[in-house]
C-alpha cells in the first residue's frame, strides 16, 4: 500500500511538472521568444551564483559534520601512517585553494558575463603568457607533491627494518589466518598441494622450522614500537589486508607472495581511551571483492606492550604439537622446542 | 589531397541519393547506412541501458541506506535473489557489477562516443557520411548483439556476472568462487568481445573519416574541437580495445581450457587446483591498459563539446584553440602510461610505482590547461544559458571537484591508505560519470535540434539540471568523508565494523538522494521522447547560432546531409565576436577588409 502511494505520489509531481513545462512553453510562443529567453537566463544566472554560495556553505557544513568521524582527530596507529596523514594535509591544502578559486571564478563568470543586450562579447582567442603561467604553476605544483609522495613512499615500501616481527597473513573466503614463526624466527616451508581440512595453510611439517611455528585464527597480536612485517598470501582469489588506523594497504595474491611492514604507535587500550570508545578495536578490512561475504571478511589487530604480547605468545601453542600431540616433548619451554625437536625426528631436506 | 577524395565522394553519393527517395522501413530506420540514423541508435540504446543501469544502483542503495529493512516489493520484483525482500549478497555484487559494466560500457562508451561521434564527425568536417557507411552499420548491430547477450546473462540462473566491472581473477575465473563466476561470466566476456569489435569497426571509421574526407578548406587547425576530442578518442579506443580482448580470450581459456595464465597456487571449497606459474597480476595489467585510457575514452567527447558549446553560448571564442588541442593530445598520449596506478598496493615494484606516480600526475597540467581555458572563455563572454550551457559549465565545475581527488590517489603514498575506499567512489563517479553524464546531456541539448528537427521542452530541461547537479554533489561529496575514514567500497552491509558503522545516517541519505536524481533523469527521458514526436519544431537552420557545418544543412537533412554541393571552410570554428560581427560561420570567405585569423 505504502509503495503504491509512493509512486502515485511521483507520477503526480511528474504530470505536474509535464504541465508546467507545457504551459511555460505557450506562454514563452505568447511572450515572445526573446523575451522569455531573457528572463530564463536571468533566472540561470541567479540560481548558478545561489549554487556558487549554497555549495560553498555546503562544503564548510559538511566538513564540520564529518570531519570528526574520518581518521584525522584519532590520529594514525603507525608511524608511517603520521607521514600519510602528513602528506595527506599537504594535498588538502593545495587542492583546496584550487578548488575554491576555480570554482568560484567558474561561477562568478557564469553570473558577471550572463547575456545582456548592451554587452559585446570580447574577442579574445589566446595569450600566450596566460597560457605558460598556467602550465608552469600546476607543474611547479605537482612537482612538489610528487617529491614528497614518493619520498614517503620510498621509505613505507623500503626493505623492513631488521628487527621486524615477522607475522605470515592469509586470507581465504572469508577469513584472515596469522602464523608467527616461534622461536626459530623463520616460518616452516609450505606448498598448496599439502592442503588438507586439518592442516589448512598447507604447511610441510616434514621441515623442522615449523615445528616451533604457532598458527591463529581472526585476531592478530602484536608489540607496540617494534617493526612488524607482514609477508601476505591468498589461498583462492585476491584479498587485501586493509588497515585503516595504520594508513596501509597491501593485496594477497595467490601464487605471489607481497609483503608490508608497519610500527604500531599506539595500543589497543591507549586507543580505546583516547577515541573515549570502550568497544574500539583496530580492524583489518578486505579491501578487494572476494565474493559473497566480501563485506565480512574482518580481521582484528591487537597492539599491545611488548610484555603483554610475549606472554600471549607463550600461552600459545605450535600448531605442529597441536596436530601432532603425540610427538610432543614433555618439557616445552619455548627455548629448547627446536633443539628437541630436531632430535626427535630425522630431517628431511627440501 | 582530402579534398580531392571528398570530392570524389561526394560524386559517388549524388549518384546514390536517387536510391534513397524509395527507403523502405528497415532500411531507413534498422539496417540504416545513414551515420545520423546510426547515431540515433547508439543513443536510444544507451538511453535503454542507462534506465536499466542506473535502476541497478537504486536497488542496491536500497540495501546500502537501510540495511536492516526488508522491502517485500523487492521479491515481487527479484524473486529468490531478494527472498524475504532484502537483497541476497551475492546479487548485490551482481547489481554492483552490472551497474559499473552497464554504465562504463555500454552508456557512456557505445552511448556517447557512439552517438556523438558517428552523428557529428560527418556534419562537422563536410562528408556525405563515414567512409564506410557498411562497418559503420555493422558497429551498431555488433553493439546490440553484445547488448543482448549481456542483457541475457541478467536472467541465468546462477546470476550475471558479480567479481565487479574490473574482473579480477581468480574470482572471475573459478566458477567456485563465486555464483556470478559461472555461466554469467562466460556470457560477460563473450558480450565484451562482441563490444569490442563493434568499438574498433566505429574507431576505424571515425579516424578514417576525419583523416580523408574533410572538406575543400577544412584543414586540420580548423576542426572544431568535438572533432578533436572524438578523432583522439577514437584513436585510444582503436590501440588499447584489442589489449582487453587478449585478456578476456584468455580468461576464456583459463575458466573453459584449463590454461594457468592467471591462476596459481589456489586452494578453493576443498578443491586443490592443478594450476601453476600463472600470475593473476597479469590480467591487471591487461585489463588496466585498456581500463585507464577507457575513462579519457568517456571523458574525451564530454570534453571536446563541452568546449563547443561553452564556446557557442559565450559568444566568444574558445581561449587557446591550439592548446586545448595540444592538451587533449597530451591526455591522449599520457593515458597509455598510466595504468599501473590501479595497481600500486598489488605488490607492484616500489621504483616502477614511482614511475607511474610522476606520469599520472603529469595528466593534471593538461587538465589544468583545459580548466583555465574554460573558465578564461567565460570571462567578458555574453552568456546564453541554454539547457546545453548549464550542462556545460556543470561538467567543468564536476571535472574540476573530481580531477582534484585524482591527485591524492594518483600519489602512491596516498593510495596506500584511500585505494578501494569511498574516496574512489567518489572520485571517478564524479570525474568520469557525473561529468561525462553531463557532457553527453549537454551534447543532446544541443544537437537535438539538429537530430530530430524540434526542440526538447526548456522548463523540464531547466529542472533536470538543477535537480541533477545539486544531487549529484549531496551524493559523492560526503563520500569523500567515508573514504578518509577507510570506508570500504564494495561492502554489502557495514553494521559488522566498528570502523565504518558511523556512516549508516549518511550511507541513508545518500540512498534518498540518489533515488531523487534517478527520478530526475526519468524527466529527462520523458522530455526526449515526448519531444522527439511532439516538440517545438525547428524554424530556423542555425538556431543557436554556431559556426561550424552542421548547421548549413536543411532542418532534416536527408541521407547525403547537404542537398547540393558540400560547402567550402575559409576559416576556423570559433570566429564569434570578430570584427564586431556576432559569428562568422565556417564557409563564410573572409573579407577583404577582416583582421588577420589568430
Amino acid at each position: 500500500m505504502k509503495e503504491f502511494l509512493i509512486i502515485a505520489l511521483g507520477v503526480l509531481i511528474f504530470v505536474v511538472i509535464f504541465q508546467i513545462a507545457k504551459a511555460s512553453e505557450y506562454v514563452s510562443v505568447l511572450k515572445g521568444e526573446k523575451q522569455s529567453r531573457k528572463q530564463n537566463n536571468k533566472i540561470n544566472a541567479f540560481l548558478l551564483l545561489g549554487f556558487l554560495i549554497f555549495g560553498l556553505i555546503g562544503v564548510w557544513y559538511c566538513n564540520d559534520l564529518y570531519y570528526g568521524k574520518t581518521l584525522f582527530p584519532q590520529g594514525s596507529a603507525s608511524l608511517e601512517g603520521e607521514k600519510i596523514d602528513s602528506m595527506l594535509l599537504i594535498t588538502i591544502l593545495i587542492t583546496g585553494v584550487v578548488f575554491i578559486i576555480t570554482q568560484i571564478l567558474l561561477f562568478w563568470f557564469s553570473f558577471k558575463y550572463q547575456e545582456k543586450d548592451d554587452r559585446k562579447a570580447f574577442y579574445f582567442p589566446h595569450n600566450t603568457k596566460l597560457e605558460l603561467i598556467w602550465t608552469t604553476v600546476p607543474a611547479i605544483f605537482l612537482t612538489v607533491l610528487v617529491v614528497f609522495g614518493l619520498k614517503y613512499w620510498f621509505k613505507i615500501t623500503g626493505d623492513a627494518p631488521k628487527n621486524a616481527i615477522v607475522v605470515e597473513v592469509t586470507g581465504h573466503q572469508f577469513a584472515w589466518e596469522f602464523r608467527y614463526p616461534g622461536s626459530d624466527k623463520v616460518l616452516g616451508k609450505k606448498d598448496y598441494k599439502l592442503t588438507t581440512a586439518k592442516n589448512n595453510l598447507g604447511v610441510n611439517f616434514d621441515d623442522p622450522a615449523s615445528f616451533d611455528d604457532i598458527h591463529v585464527n581472526t585476531t592478530m597480536h602484536i608489540p607496540i614500537g617494534v617493526p612488524v612485517k607482514m609477508v601476505i598470501n591468498s589461498q583462492d582469489v585476491i584479498h587485501d589486508v586493509g588497515l585503516p588506523h595504520f594508513r596501509l594497504k597491501m593485496d594477497a595474491v595467490p601464487g605471489i607472495p607481497t609483503t608490508q611492514w608497519f610500527t604500531p604507535s599506539i595500543t589497543t587500550v591507549d586507543m580505546k581511551k583516547k577515541t573515549g570508545n570502550p568497544d574500539f578495536n583496530f580492524e583489518i578490512s578486505c579491501d578487494q571483492l572476494c565474493g559473497a561475504s566480501h563485506y565480512a571478511m574482518r580481521g582484528v589487530i591487537i597492539v599491545e606492550t611488548m610484555e603483554e604480547y610475549k606472554k600471549w605468545l607463550s600461552e600459545q601453542k605450535s600448531e605442529y604439537f597441536t596436530l601432532f600431540p603425540d610427538k610432543a616433548p614433555k618439557d616445552n619451554s619455548s627455548d629448547s622446542i627446536g633443539k628437541q625437536i630436531t632430535q626427535l625426528l630425522p630431517v628431511k631436506n627440501n | 589531397m582530402s579534398s580531392e577524395a571528398t570530392l570524389q565522394h561526394a560524386d559517388v553519393h549524388d549518384a546514390h541519393h536517387e536510391h534513397h527517395h524509395h527507403e523502405t522501413f528497415i532500411s531507413k530506420y534498422v539496417f540504416s547506412q545513414d551515420h545520423k540514423m546510426i547515431a540515433k541508435q547508439f543513443l536510444v540504446t544507451g538511453i535503454i541501458w542507462a534506465i536499466i543501469g542506473g535502476l541497478f544502483s537504486v536497488i542496491f542503495r536500497f540495501q546500502l541506506g537501510y540495511p536492516e529493512s526488508t522491502f517485500p516489493w523487492l521479491e515481487d520484483l527479484l524473486g529468490h535473489w531478494a527472498a524475504g525482500g532484502k537483497l541476497k549478497p551475492e546479487f548485490y555484487y551482481a547489481l554492483v557489477t552490472m551497474h559499473g559494466t552497464i554504465l562504463v560500457f555500454f552508456v557512456l562508451t557505445a552511448g556517447l562516443s557512439g552517438t556523438f561521434a558517428n552523428f557529428l564527425i560527418p556534419l562537422q568536417v563536410g562528408a556525405r557520411d563515414m567512409a564506410s557507411p557498411f562497418l559503420n552499420m555493422l558497429s551498431y548491430w555488433f553493439f546490440f548483439l553484445s547488448s543482448i547477450i549481456m542483457f541475457t546473462s541478467l536472467f541465468v540462473q546462477t546470476g550475471p556476472a558479480s567479481g565487479g566491472w574490473t574482473i579480477y581473477p581468480p574470482l572471475s575465473a573459478l566458477g567456485d568462487a563465486s555464483s556470478g563466476a559461472k555461466i554469467g561470466m562466460d556470457l560477460w566476456l563473450v558480450s565484451m568481445a562482441m563490444f569490442i569489435v563493434s568499438a574498433l569497426l566505429g574507431g576505424l571509421n571515425y579516424i578514417t573519416t576525419i583523416l580523408n574526407m574533410r572538406t575543400k578548406g577544412m584543414s586540420m587547425t580548423r576542426l572544431p574541437l568535438t572533432i578533436w576530442s572524438l578523432f583522439f578518442t577514437a584513436v585510444l579506443g582503436v590501440l588499447s580495445f584489442p589489449v582487453l580482448l587478449s585478456g578476456a580470450i584468455l580468461l576464456l581459456f583459463d575458466r573453459n581450457l584449463g590454461t594457468s595464465f592467471f591462476l596459481s597456487d589456489i586452494v578453493i571449497a576443498g578443491k586443490i587446483l592443478p594450476n601453476e606459474g600463472g600470475s593473476a597480476i597479469l590480467f591487471q595489467h591487461l585489463f588496466w591498459f585498456l581500463g585507464h585510457p577507457e575513462v579519457y575514452i568517456i571523458l574525451l567527447p564530454a570534453m571536446g563539446m563541452s568546449s563547443e558549446i561553452i564556446s557557442v553560448n559565450s559568444r566568444k571564442p574558445i581561449f587557446g584553440y591550439m592548446a586545448m588541442v595540444g592538451s587533449v593530445f597530451a591526455i591522449a598520449i599520457l593515458a597509455f602510461l598510466v595504468w599501473a596506478h590501479h595497481m600500486f598496493i598489488t605488490g607492484l615494484n616500489p621504483f616502477l610505482g614511482s614511475a607511474f606516480v610522476l606520469l599520472t600526475l603529469l595528466i593534471a597540467v593538461p587538465s589544468a590547461i583545459k580548466v583555465f581555458n574554460w573558465i578564461t572563455t567565460l570571462w567578458r563572454a555574453n552568456i546564453r544559458f541554454t539547457p546545453a550551457m548549464l550542462f556545460a559549465i556543470g561538467f567543468v565545475s564536476l571535472f574540476i571537484s573530481g580531477g582534484l581527488t585524482g591527485i591524492f590517489l594518483g600519489n602512491s603514498a596516498l593510495d596506500l591508505h584511500l585505494h578501494d575506499t569511498y574516496f574512489v567512489v567518489a572520485h571517478f563517479h564524479i570525474v568520469m560519470g557525473v561529468a561525462s553524464f553531463f557532457g553527453m546531456f549537454a551534447g543532446v541539448y544541443h544537437w537535438f535540434p539538429k537530430m530530430f528537427g524540434r526542440y526538447l521542452n526548456d522548463t523540464m530541461a531547466f529542472i533536470h539540471f538543477w535537480i541533477t547537479i545539486i544531487g549529484a554533489y549531496l551524493i559523492f561529496w560526503p563520500m569523500h568523508y567515508e573514504g578518509l575514514a577507510g570506508m570500504p567500497r564494495r561492502y554489502y552491509d557495514f553494521s559488522g565494523w566498528s570502523s565504518f558503522n558511523m556512516f549508516s545516517g549518511l550511507n541513508e541519505f545518500i540512498s534518498l538522494i540518489a533515488m531523487i536524481v534517478f527520478a530526475a533523469q526519468l524527466l529527462f527521458v520523458f522530455n526526449f521522447f515526448y519531444s522527439m514526436f511532439k516538440g517545438r519544431k525547428v524554424a530556423d537552420t542555425n538556431p543557436w547560432g554556431s559556426n561550424t557545418l552542421e548547421w548549413t544543412t536543411p532542418i532534416n537533412p536527408g541521407h547525403g546531409n547537404w542537398p547540393g554541393e558540400i560547402p567550402e571552410v575559409y576559416r576556423g570554428a570559433y570566429d564569434y565576436a570578430k570584427d564586431g560581427k556576432e559569428f562568422i560561420p565556417q564557409n563564410v570567405p573572409i573579407g577583404d577588409d577582416e583582421s588577420k585569423a589568430h
